[in-house]
């Protein structure tokens, strides 16, 4: 017995070997793998004539976006049409950050509200949107609503603001520092602004939807401040309103601040749903584009490229406000 | 809890009317949304036509199933019903925590029970079906209740037994499932693009369910592992596949998985779209059990160890019973996303849920009918993905570990 306790394991029990063992078969499954999928992906596509070239960049595009902040037509080449994608993704991404924040931050301080109603309220928002899928959503804002509006003279009027059928009119500056408003010429709106029902069922939708989510942050970060802040706050004197804004919200945001990343990423890559709704983001692009080239791996490189960049540059900045927030100790 | 009591009149008035601006803004909120009501039953009463979702909701529920073979499907329906009622009659039965065992029938599911019989009765007429149809939507009812009534009445004697046989009852009745939809085994085959509506969207998302779990597991085991070439494979993977848009890999797998295997060998449509979302729910999945194992002491693995399991021994069944237990709320909102991702089948011409109500209204009969069938549909997911919260919910409080427990 005692000799056999000091004799060495046998190899498969060896500790050290062992992890090598473990990982070198590992690595080589993966490495036949992908071998195989690489040999099956260069054979299939010098058959089809599609080996891997970006030349076709270049080339007219032959197709026409509808609404793109950069100046872009059917003879311009490829690689402008994706960029106007890009940009056309951002646009939507941006004002959808800021718009479901906004409402998302207003949700989630609303179930905090001595008011049982409207507690209730936002509970009943928050459940209702988070259990529809999005892209549902999205086809019932865009047909539903947005296609529903009225047209011409029956639109929707607010003061310097018109929505119709046509789309969103807002006042600005035109033709230098004159300030317009949206007007009716000939039955059709126009005004500085326009925003097309596409973009604004888009946006709405994933303002509505992202709202909800980050509702459920804020409501768990306000929920993490210990009840003792907001009685000492009372007790100073403070009112509701500014007892929030500078006690309690500076506390909740080292919480929430990790959660919105997480929804913030979220609503950048929901956004490639805009071809629910007619709206030519960066992904419907790419779409149009690989079904006129064939070319598809290199559609999903950059597409894939472009998405994971836009994450990228959100988690920097919000890891950058991350450190602001969190407690600063001497 | 209890809505009743907590109605009476004084807590009310502090509930609603605790300070003038509150009593306003009371006021304000009751006039928006009895506005808001009133419109929306004038225009479900007097303007929308139902007609759209009458006439086809056979092709909503099935799609093109052959109408000779549709008696499968009744029969897996039924043993669906009663496989429900009977993990809804165990799940009762379980002892919880901070509350005795409320009797047979406890409140909640009284009124579940309720609301269900009255959906059996109002939903199969509504929908203009024939009585007999509409007579075996009454037995599936009955046949769901008898389930919780049998299950609520022995499930208790049987004690352990019982709580063990429910999760082995769901894997196998998928499998029979699976035989009873595809054919196979002396059935007649019935192929996959002969699936649609309802049917397409619970295959698809359950096939995913089912798979990306114990992918996801072993995910989440190599992104913790101390060997590097595990650990970066698992992160490389888990983080590619999270930083992409579900869309853009369904696009890649109906575009690229034809380039990547052999001729032949790659699988139709549906199947790489089953794949797809399996692949893609198991990175998130990953994720959720990762943070669960985070959360158990590393002493649990270490002890275990020390009383001489080795590391799968020690892993399966010490560390990740109590990591699966923590990371079920996770995995269950993760399910719950993945029934509705599936939606986005409808946006690579596969005929989903989502993708059936836009070829019904793309029939010129139907054309306009937007809000009937986006209603509908949004109705039918929403109750979909808030029975699966409830159910984890109740899950999730009758599984705390029995330390904190009586």
């Amino acid at each position: 017995m005692a000799g056999r306790l000091s004799a060495s394991p046998p190899w498969w029990q060896n500790r050290r070997l062992l992890p090598w063992l473990v990982q070198g078969s590992v690595g080589l499954g993966i490495l036949v793998v992908i071998a195989f999928l690489l040999g099956n992906l260069v054979r299939n596509l010098s058959a089809a004539g599609l080996l891997l070239s970006w030349r076709w960049l270049g080339q007219p595009a032959s197709f026409d976006i509808a609404e793109s902040l950069l100046p872009f037509d059917a003879s311009e080449p490829y690689w402008r049409g994706l960029l106007a994608g890009l940009v056309n993704t951002l646009r939507v991404v941006g004002l959808g950050l800021v718009g479901a924040t906004l409402l998302g931050t207003l949700v989630g301080s609303a179930s905090f509200s001595s008011n049982g109603l409207l507690k209730r309220l936002a509970r009943i928002y928050v459940e209702v949107i988070r259990n529809i899928p999005l892209l549902l959503q999205l086809v019932f804002w865009y047909f539903v609503v947005f296609l529903a509006l009225p047209n011409g003279a029956a639109a929707i009027q607010l003061p310097g603001i018109v929505l119709a059928k046509s789309g969103l009119f807002l006042p600005g500056f035109e033709a230098g520092l004159h300030w317009t408003g949206p007007s009716l010429v000939d039955g059709v709106w126009q005004a500085p602004l326009r925003f097309t029902p596409e973009f604004g069922a888009l946006l709405t939708g994933l303002v509505v939807y992202t709202g909800a989510f980050i509702a459920e942050v804020v409501r768990g970060g306000i929920a993490s401040v210990p009840k003792g802040q907001w009685e000492a706050a009372t007790s100073l004197g403070f009112g509701p309103l500014l007892s929030l804004r500078r006690i309690i919200l500076p506390q909740a945001l080292r919480v929430i601040v990790p959660g919105l990343n997480t929804q913030y990423i979220s609503l950048a890559k929901n956004s490639s749903l805009a071809v629910a709704c007619g709206y030519t983001d960066l992904y419907s692009v790419a779409e149009t584009s690989l079904n006129q080239t064939g070319r598809a791996i290199e559609v999903i490189v950059i597409l894939l490229a472009a998405y994971l960049a836009i994450d990228l540059v959100i988690s920097l900045v919000m890891n950058g406000l991350n450190r602001l927030v969190q407690i600063q100790e001497r | 809890m209890g809505p009743i009591q907590r109605t009476a009149p004084s807590t009310l008035r502090k509930e609603l009317f605790n300070s003038p601006a509150d009593g306003l803004l009371t006021v304000l909120l009751i006039t928006g949304l009895a506005a808001a009501g009133y419109r929306l039953i004038d225009w479900a009463w007097h303007q929308a036509q139902w007609a759209v979702i009458q006439a086809n909701s056979t092709l909503f529920a099935v799609g093109r199933y052959p109408i000779e073979q549709q008696w499968r499907l009744w029969l897996l329906v039924a043993l669906l019903a009663a496989a429900t009622g009977l993990s809804w009659g165990v799940l009762r039965g379980l002892p919880l925590r901070d509350r005795p065992i409320q009797g047979l029938w406890p409140r909640n599911d009284r009124l579940a029970a309720g609301l269900l019989v009255l959906l059996a009765a109002w939903a199969p007429a509504a929908l203009g079906l024939t009585l007999a149809i509409q007579a075996r939507w009454w037995a599936l009812t009955g046949l769901l209740l008898l389930g919780r009534w049998l299950a609520g009445r022995y499930a208790p004697r049987l004690g352990q037994a019982a709580s063990l046989g429910v999760p082995l009852l769901w894997p196998l009745l998928y499998l029979t499932g699976m035989v009873l939809i595809g054919g196979g085994l002396g059935l007649v085959t019935v192929g996959a693009n002969e699936w649609g509506g309802l049917l397409l969207t619970l295959i698809q998302a359950s096939f995913a369910i089912l798979l990306s779990a114990p992918l996801g597991v072993l995910l989440a085991l190599g992104r913790r592992s101390s060997l590097p070439l595990l650990r970066w494979g698992s992160i490389i993977y888990i983080e590619f596949i999270r930083g992409a848009p579900l869309i853009t890999l369904l696009f890649l797998g109906q575009n690229i998985l034809g380039f990547l295997l052999p001729g032949g060998l790659a699988p139709d449509r549906i199947w790489r779209a089953a794949w797809i979302l399996t692949f893609f729910s198991a990175a998130y999945l990953a994720e959720a059990v990762r943070a669960g194992l985070a959360a158990v002491p590393r002493g649990q693995l270490e002890a275990a160890r020390s009383l001489g399991l080795n590391l799968p021994q020690a892993l399966s069944r010490v560390v990740l019973p109590q990591a699966l237990r923590i990371a079920l709320p996770t995995t269950v909102g993760q399910f719950i996303s993945l029934l509705q991702d599936t939606t986005l089948l409808s946006l690579i011409g596969l005929l989903d849920l989502l993708g059936t109500a836009r070829s019904v209204m793309a029939n010129p009969l139907y054309l306009g009918k937007n809000a009937e069938v986006y209603l509908t549909l949004a109705v039918l997911f929403w109750c979909c993905c808030a029975a699966l919260g409830l159910g984890s919910r109740a899950l999730e409080r009758r599984l705390n570990p029995p330390s904190l427990g009586r």
